[in-house]
C-alpha cells in the first residue's frame, strides 16, 4: 500500500499544476477560520460571524464541514486529471508493461483518493477544534465531540465524490470531458429529481438513490439551523419548521455503496479496455 | 549434428511460451493461432508487414491487450503476469513517460513500480548516453533521446528478455546508428531479445533467430543462418546470350532461368560452384563476360515469404 500511494504521491507532486491546486485546496480551507473575523455593519449594528453562533461546538462541525466540502472540486480536478494524464502520456500502457498489475494501478488511485479524503478531514478536525476553543461559548468536552459524526460524513463525502471522478476520468479518458461530463450529471440529476421523480410523487424516495444526490444528503445545509434564519422563517411561516440536520445512517450506506460501485467499474473497464 | 542442436535447445530455459494465441478486433483476425517459444541467449527479431499482428503479440504478451483465446506463459507460468513483467524489460511503439519529470525522476518511478532499488539508474543512463542529462525534463529531450530513455528504463532491472518494438521508428539516421550500437552492445552481453522491426538488415545484423509473420500468422520460425542458406543464384553475361540461356538449360543442378537488364540470372536446385559453371560453359564454347554468384538478402527472402 505505501509502495502504490509513494508512486501515486510522485506522479502529483512533480506535476506542477496539482501541485498548486493541491496546495490552493488547503489554503482555502484554512480561509474558513477568516470567516470568524468578518465584521460587517447593518443598519448601524456590528455584526460578528463569529458572534452569531457559528463556531460554537458542536454547531461548528456541522456548519464548517459543509462549508469546507463546497472546496472539494479543487482536488475533484487533480483527481480527474491524474486519471486522464495517464491516458494521454501513454504512461498507463508504460506502468502496466513496467509490472504494475491493472488492480495495482486501481489501487493506487483509490488509495490517494482515500488520503486525500483523509488529510482533508485530519485538516478540518485540527482547524475546527482551534476556532471553537477560541470563540465557541462552550467548551465542556462532550458538547466539544458532541457531532463529531459529521467529519465522518465529510470523508465519506469526500472518498464518494473522489471516486465519481476517477471512475469519470477512467471512462472518458479526457479531464476536460470528464468535468464536463459531472456537470451534466448533475442536471440529469436536477432534472430526474424536480421533474420525473417529483411527477411520481416520490421525489426524495427514489432521488436519494442518486450518486451526488446521497453525497449531499450526507450533510444537510446548516443555514435554517441558525437562530436568525430561524427568526425571519417564524416571522414569515407564522410558525417553526422543525429539521432534522444530523447525520443519518441510510446516506452513508448508499454513498458506501456508490463507491463500492465506482472503484469496481473502474477496474473492469480497465480490465477490458485493449490499451 | 543435427542431434547435438536439439539436445542444446532443450537445455536453454525457456523464456515465453505462447500457444494457439488468437486475438480479434471485430472481423479483423490480428493474431492468427500463433504458437512460438522463446529460448533464454538468443536474439529474435519478429518481421512482418504493417498490420501483420507483431505490436498486438507483443501487447497482449505484456498486459495491455486482452486475448481473444489461447495461452501464454512467462518463465513456464510460475509467475503471474504482472510479476513476471518485472523481470522483463519492454519499449514499445514510442517512450512513454511523464513530460513534466526528470530522466531520473521517471525512471526512479520504474524502479518503484518494478520493486527494485534505485542504484542503477546512472549506470544505465551512462549506457545510453543521457547520465549528463539525467536532471532535465523529459519533455526537453529530442525523439532519439526519448526512445534512449526508453532503453534505459528497460534495463534497469537487468531484465531477463529485452523486448523492443520498432526502437527505431521515426528516428534520424544518427539515433538509428545510436539505437543500433547500444542494441548490439546489449546482445552481446548475452541479454535474451525480441527485436520487432521491419528494417531488414537491422534483424539480419543482429539477430540469431527470426520469426516472420503475415496477417497474424507465422510465415517462418528458425534461424536466421537457416533463412538465407539457399542455394542462391549466378549472374551471368556474355555475348549471345539465347546461345548462354540454352546450354545452361542442359544442366541438371539448374532451376530456372531468367534474363533481366542484359543479365542472365540462374537459379540452382543442388550446390554449385561458380569455377564449375564457368569451366562447363567455357568447354562448351561460351566466353562470360560476367559471372557472380549471389545468395538470397533477407530482404529478398522476407518479400519472397510475404508476396501472397
Amino acid at each position: 500500500m505505501i509502495r502504490l500511494l509513494h508512486i501515486e504521491f510522485q506522479k502529483i507532486w512533480k506535476n506542477r499544476a496539482s501541485r498548486i491546486l493541491t496546495i490552493a485546496y488547503f489554503i482555502l480551507l484554512s480561509f474558513v477560520a477568516l470567516l470568524a473575523s468578518i465584521n460587517f455593519k447593518f443598519i448601524g449594528i456590528d455584526f460578528r460571524l463569529a458572534d452569531m453562533g457559528l463556531f460554537n461546538f458542536p454547531f461548528i462541525w456541522h456548519f464548517n464541514t459543509y462549508m469546507a466540502s463546497i472546496l472539494k472540486l479543487f482536488l475533484a480536478i487533480v483527481i480527474v486529471s491524474m486519471m486522464a494524464n495517464e491516458y494521454s502520456y501513454g504512461t498507463l500502457k508504460q506502468n502496466l508493461i513496467d509490472g504494475l498489475s491493472k488492480k495495482e494501478f486501481i489501487l493506487s488511485k483509490f488509495y490517494t483518493v482515500v488520503a486525500f479524503a483523509l488529510a482533508s478531514t485530519v485538516f478540518m478536525f485540527v482547524l475546527n477544534l482551534i476556532l471553537g476553543l477560541n470563540f465557541s461559548s462552550y467548551n465542556e468536552a462532550d458538547i466539544i465531540f458532541k457531532d463529531t459524526s459529521y467529519l465522518v460524513a465529510y470523508f465519506l463525502k469526500l472518498v464518494g465524490f473522489f471516486s465519481f471522478c476517477l471512475f469519470l476520468g477512467i471512462l472518458v479518458k479526457r479531464s476536460a470531458f470528464a468535468l464536463g461530463f459531472l456537470f451534466v450529471w448533475n442536471i440529469v440529476e436536477a432534472i430526474l429529481k424536480w421533474n420525473v421523480f417529483a411527477k411520481l410523487n416520490k421525489s426524495e424516495t427514489f432521488s436519494q438513490f442518486l450518486p451526488l444526490e446521497s453525497m449531499s444528503n450526507l450533510i444537510r445545509e446548516p443555514f435554517t439551523r441558525l437562530n436568525i434564519i430561524k427568526n425571519i422563517e417564524t416571522t414569515v411561516g407564522g410558525e417553526a419548521i422543525s429539521r432534522d440536520y444530523s447525520v443519518q445512517f441510510i446516506p452513508c450506506i448508499i454513498v458506501s455503496i456508490w463507491i463500492l460501485i465506482f472503484i469496481i467499474l473502474s477496474y473492469k473497464i480497465l480490465q477490458k479496455r485493449d490499451l | 549434428m543435427s542431434y547435438l542442436i536439439t539436445t542444446k535447445n532443450i537445455l536453454l530455459e525457456t523464456i515465453l511460451t505462447i500457444t494457439n494465441l488468437n486475438k480479434k478486433f471485430g472481423v479483423l483476425h490480428a493474431v492468427n493461432n500463433l504458437s512460438l517459444e522463446i529460448k533464454k541467449g538468443n536474439v529474435y527479431g519478429i518481421l512482418g508487414p504493417n498490420g501483420s499482428g507483431k505490436s498486438t503479440t507483443l501487447g497482449i504478451i505484456l498486459n495491455v491487450v486482452n486475448k481473444t483465446s489461447g495461452e501464454y506463459k512467462w518463465f513456464g507460468g510460475k509467475l503471474e503476469t504482472h510479476e513476471a513483467l518485472k523481470k522483463v524489460g519492454a519499449i514499445i511503439e514510442r517512450p512513454n513517460f511523464y513530460p513534466y519529470m526528470s530522466a531520473y525522476e521517471n525512471l526512479k518511478l520504474v524502479c518503484h513500480i518494478k520493486e527494485i532499488s534505485e542504484n542503477k539508474i546512472d549506470e544505465k543512463l551512462e549506457v545510453v548516453g543521457l547520465l549528463d542529462r539525467k536532471n532535465s525534463k523529459f519533455k526537453t529531450f529530442s525523439l532519439g533521446m526519448k526512445q534512449r530513455l526508453a532503453i534505459a528504463s528497460a534495463l534497469l532491472n537487468d531484465p531477463e528478455i529485452l523486448i523492443l518494438d520498432e526502437p527505431t521508428n521515426g528516428l534520424d539516421p544518427q539515433g538509428i546508428r545510436q539505437i543500433r550500437d547500444i542494441i548490439k552492445l546489449i546482445a552481446s552481453n548475452g541479454t535474451t531479445i525480441l527485436l520487432a522491426s521491419h528494417l531488414l538488415d537491422e534483424v539480419e545484423k543482429v539477430c540469431s533467430h527470426v520469426l516472420v509473420l503475415q496477417k497474424g500468422k507465422m510465415l517462418y520460425s528458425g534461424k536466421v543462418d537457416g533463412i538465407m542458406s539457399n542455394e542462391g543464384f549466378f549472374e551471368l553475361e556474355a555475348s549471345n546470350l539465347n546461345q548462354l540461356s540454352e546450354t545452361l538449360s542442359q544442366l541438371s543442378a539448374v532451376e530456372k532461368i531468367t534474363i533481366e537488364e542484359g543479365k542472365v540470372l540462374v537459379f540452382l536446385k543442388t550446390p554449385m560452384e561458380a569455377s564449375e559453371l564457368n569451366t562447363y560453359l567455357f568447354q562448351k564454347g561460351i566466353v562470360l563476360n560476367h559471372l557472380v554468384k549471389r545468395k538470397f538478402s533477407l530482404e529478398e527472402q522476407f518479400l519472397a515469404l510475404t508476396k501472397n
